[in-house]
């Protein structure tokens, strides 16, 4: 992998470690990898010697036994007393939150969540913003590291720090100015309130998606742009047929983070999407708490939350990969 | 044929090019492309990133509606929010946010890590269990523990507590506790992210640096103190500043959990922001909620340039 440009840290070089499909860039040292055989020579704070003698060994043990225990507890527990409760009536749950079904279970909480409080459509909804706001990020993300990386014309480097500084801006100065201009842009003259294109829009303008994939598409060899230039590639061509097909791994990771954050907004779709109609399961589900009742409202927080952690649970490791970069992004 | 084999080579134009330049060798040098395939990011950042932090600025010194032209008043927002009385008990409870997350949330997570980094087996299991709370989406989080929080005897944590005899406490009801409460719960949604981070960075402490502590006859404290915290003393500054800058801008749990009350306890700047520009009674007050808005990133850029600064000293 090469760092072909000095101007940031590569702590913020997750397009590096994509590429080197590790978990640690964070030390900037050379990252090794966790896997079984390699893990005998790897070592800790603890050493062999250590785990030999008891004196170190047992309070290790019952310090990760209690550990797991508290992770089980504090991680899990949340979410299967949320399971459980899905599925209790309203008064079971009120009276005796931590009993386990004192008067049965109650399927019908899921169903009527579903239809009768229209978890669906809010669903759908979610699902639609998800997928536009993916999609608008990926088209610009890469559209634009191409031109910026492969195609660099001499006004490049004025677009990168414009694009750069926006880094430095925190999202809070722009929530009343760009619920303004989404009130009534300019160019447009149309306002985009109640329409999906107030979310997807903006969620384009991402800096770190442009510098991720930008410095991914730097770390490509350009011998084999040259050649395909050779072979009569034009400039879309080289795009579609020869840099997306190589940078997966790069925009499997800006996918995850596209959708995760759309997944989780919550103040702006508030403000844009006043229709409930259009808004999101994030919006609706505080509204609606008035008027549910308690089971179904519980039943549709364990419908929410399904998804996500379905989802975290079959990628996991594209997550955990993700996280350990994750610090570097929210600044 | 196409435009792009005029040029020698993308990367490296040549000086004579350049001062051979009309718009036609712009065109048939490919310009045209690279217009096309910047468009969207020009589109989509002018519109809704570059426009708007513009507009801020402009904002922060007029007064403006929706219905009339915008009008030049100077400072007059900046003064108005700066003589707003509830602008310093929303300073005062943010930075309270901010420290009791750091008390809550900070050494927490690296105890965390640095247990979870000698597991033998199942480590996948500790950090899944970890991240579980972090995917949770926010929103279900909050509503959960509001839940969870309920003040009568049968509340759930207020059962818990029953069981080790301690009485019922008000949580969110109380203006002494619904702070702590609010930060208990966003400690718990956000700990399991810096643990996957902190894991991260103990990786890449150099084996050979145990080694030679234990040349030295260094205990296992011994290293996790001389050898594992000065190694990851760069990544705890980061981390540091990182919740900093979250927690100055935190929003959804007093929004969610409180609405800011009871009493402004757990009014925090954020949502004083949010109160100014689309909760007010007399209409948006957007001049004032901009000109706070700007006040509130000028000490966050302070803390970002510094996070940049200090990652990229750190990381040569």
């Amino acid at each position: 992998m090469t760092l072909t440009s000095p101007t940031l840290p590569e702590t913020q070089d997750p397009a590096a470690l994509v590429a080197t499909e590790t978990p640690v860039a964070l030390g900037g040292r050379r990252p090794r990898r966790r896997s079984k055989p390699e893990e005998q020579q790897d070592r800790g704070i603890v050493s062999v010697a250590d785990w030999r003698r008891a004196r170190i060994r047992r309070p290790l043990r019952v310090l990760h036994g209690l550990l797991l225990a508290g992770l089980v507890v504090l991680g899990l527990g949340p979410m299967l007393w949320l399971a459980k409760s899905a599925v209790t009536p309203t008064q079971d749950t009120l009276r005796t939150p931590l009993a386990l079904f004192p008067h049965g279970i109650d399927w019908a909480n899921l169903a009527t969540a579903w239809s009768t409080v229209h978890i669906d459509l809010y669903f759908g909804n979610t699902v639609i913003i998800a997928a536009g706001s993916w999609f608008v990020q990926l088209l610009v993300a890469t559209t634009g590291g191409y031109a910026l990386s492969v195609l660099r014309p001499k006004y490049a480097w004025v677009v990168e720090a414009l694009v750069l500084s926006t880094l430095f801006v925190p999202a809070i100065v722009l929530l009343v100015p760009l619920y303004l201009t989404v009130l009534n842009p300019p160019l447009l003259h149309t306002s985009l309130i109640n329409t999906f294109w107030a979310v997807w829009l903006p969620a384009g303008a991402n800096a770190f998606n442009i510098l991720l994939v930008k410095r991914f598409f730097d770390s490509l060899p350009r011998e084999v742009f040259e050649a395909a230039r050779t072979d009569g590639a034009g400039t879309f061509r080289l795009f579609w047929s020869i840099v997306l097909p190589m940078s997966k791994p790069i925009l499997g990771v800006v996918s995850v983070f596209a959708i995760i954050a759309s997944w989780k907004d919550f103040l702006w779709p508030l403000l844009v999407l006043p229709n409930p109609a259009l808004q999101p399961l994030s919006v609706r589900l505080p509204s609606i708490q008035s008027t549910t009742e308690l089971d179904v409202f519980l039943a549709a927080l364990a419908i929410s939350t399904l998804i996500p952690v379905v989802l975290f649970l079959v990628f996991q490791r594209v997550f955990l990969r993700s996280a350990g970069l994750g610090g570097a992004v929210k600044g | 044929m196409t435009t792009l084999e005029n040029r020698p080579s993308t990367a490296t134009p040549t000086r004579s090019a350049a001062r051979r330049r009309t718009p036609v060798t712009w065109l048939r040098g490919g310009g045209l492309g690279n217009l096309v395939f910047l468009l969207p990011l020009l589109l989509v950042f002018g519109l809704f990133s570059w426009w708007p932090i513009i507009r801020a600025a402009v904002m922060s010194v007029q007064t403006t509606n929706l219905v009339t032209a915008p009008v030049f008043v100077g400072w007059a927002n900046f003064s108005h929010v700066l003589h707003d009385p509830l602008l310093g008990t929303a300073i005062v409870n943010t930075i309270w946010f901010a420290v009791l997350a750091l008390i809550f949330g900070y050494p927490l997570p690296l105890i965390m890590a640095v247990l979870m980094s000698e597991v033998r087996k199942a480590k996948g299991l500790y950090s899944a269990l970890a991240y579980l709370p972090v995917v949770v989406p926010p929103v279900v989080s909050v509503l959960l523990w509001k839940f969870f929080y309920d003040g009568s005897a049968t509340g759930v944590f207020n059962t818990i507590l029953g069981w080790v005899g301690i009485p019922p406490q008000p949580w969110l009801q109380n203006a002494g506790t619904a702070m702590p409460s609010l930060v208990l719960e966003a400690t718990w949604a956000a700990a399991g992210g810096t643990v996957i981070i902190y894991l991260a960075a103990l990786l890449s402490v150099p084996p050979e640096l145990y080694d030679a502590a234990e040349v030295d006859g260094a205990s296992v404290w011994g290293k996790i103190w001389h050898v594992t915290l000065p190694q990851l003393r760069g990544i705890l500054f980061v981390t540091l500043i990182l919740q900093i800058i979250g927690t100055a801008q935190v929003f959804l749990e007093p929004y969610l959990f409180t609405g800011g009350g009871p009493n402004h306890a757990t009014l925090t700047v954020l949502l004083l922001i949010y109160q100014y520009a689309f909760q007010n009674s007399t209409g948006g007050d957007y001049g004032s909620a901009t000109a706070l808005s700007i006040m509130l990133a000028v000490v966050l850029g302070i803390l970002s340039v510094l996070y940049f600064r200090l990652t990229k000293r750190w990381s040569v």
